[in-house]
């Protein structure tokens, strides 16, 4: 299975999922750098996190512009699955390709903490693998992560069932402790957590097993049985 | 064509907490001998400089820049535009 990571000028945890994907999954992964097409063997595509473009004038919304992201909605009306994670989410956002918009933490302040997700929706191709409600400890790393949509979104959202993953409890002010959402068809999913710093035993000092089923989904989608 | 200055003024829509403005109000101002201030809201002003014909072609080129480029997220803010001889 083929999955690239797209690269923009900032990012910084692409090495980290390179890694995961092709170290823990023994997934191809290649790097995508922002102003080349996307190759075409593809059959996901994974929008890192870290800093693109230093988050300057709006979290993801310099990178939304790169070339890129023309061939990443391409891919998108095919329904091959995408994830954004972090800045890759704030990405996915500003380029329209998910609905709502990533505000500063209440608290003003980045945040570096382990939270715990809840699965509101087992149907997409990184959370086929969960059962509905189960509990991923995972950590969070962003200044810019409080979730928020229109009211008359945030219906369509519930009505659509495009809230993938919640917070079990209050952490940065997103609405409704949303911390993830998938577009109507569900390929495209966003997500503030890493869980590119859980899967590991060495690095997560909670439970690894959850996060691993994000991957594991995709595994599943792709009808690789690891 | 005449160079104009156009001052972007992006703020959030009434509704949208601005934790921002609120500390400085809160912390800073009212903890003075302030108390007549009741609000205080954060902006973010990006400030063009650009040549047209006139001030008001001046101003709707950089509110179509705005637009297309989403300068600022609609769903969150208000974009104030405001034209200045350079």
């Amino acid at each position: 299975m083929n999955v690239g990571v797209v690269v923009f000028p900032g990012s910084n945890c692409d090495r980290d999922m390179f890694h995961v994907l092709s170290d823990v999954f023994n997934l191809n992964a290649q790097y995508c750098w922002h102003d080349k097409p996307l190759p075409d063997n593809l059959d996901a595509v994974i929008l890192p996190g870290g800093f693109s473009y230093g988050d300057r004038l709006r979290a993801g919304v310099i990178a939304a512009n790169s070339p890129i992201i023309q061939d990443v909605k391409k891919i998108a009306q095919k329904g091959l699955p995408i994830l954004g994670v972090c800045n890759g989410f704030q990405i996915l956002v500003e380029s329209g390709l998910l609905p709502g918009v990533l505000l500063k933490n209440d608290s003003l302040n980045f945040m570096c903490e382990w939270t715990n997700l809840i699965v509101e929706n087992n149907k997409t191709p990184f959370t086929n693998q969960f059962e509905l409600n189960q509990k991923i400890p995972i950590p969070i790393a962003n200044g810019e992560g409080r979730y928020y949509v229109d009211d008359e979104t945030l219906n369509k959202l519930e009505e659509k069932n495009q809230i993938v993953f919640k917070y079990d409890q209050v952490v940065n002010g997103s609405l409704n402790q949303i911390a993830g959402v998938c577009n109507e068809d569900g390929n495209v999913v966003g997500m503030m957590p890493h869980p590119e710093r859980a899967v590991e035993s060495e690095i997560n000092p909670q439970d690894n097993k959850p996060s691993t089923l994000i991957f594991e989904s995709l595994l599943k989608k792709a009808g690789i049985e690891n | 064509m005449t160079n104009y200055q156009v001052h972007v003024t992006i703020e959030n829509k009434p509704g949208i907490s601005d934790p921002e403005g609120k500390t400085i109000l809160n912390d800073l101002v009212l903890k003075g001998t302030h108390q007549n201030v009741s609000e205080i809201k954060t902006a973010k002003m990006l400030k063009f400089s650009i040549d047209e014909k006139d001030k008001e072609t001046a101003q709707s080129k950089v509110n179509e820049i705005c637009d297309e480029l989403r300068i600022y997220n609609p769903m969150v803010s208000i974009v104030k535009i405001d034209v200045f001889d350079a």
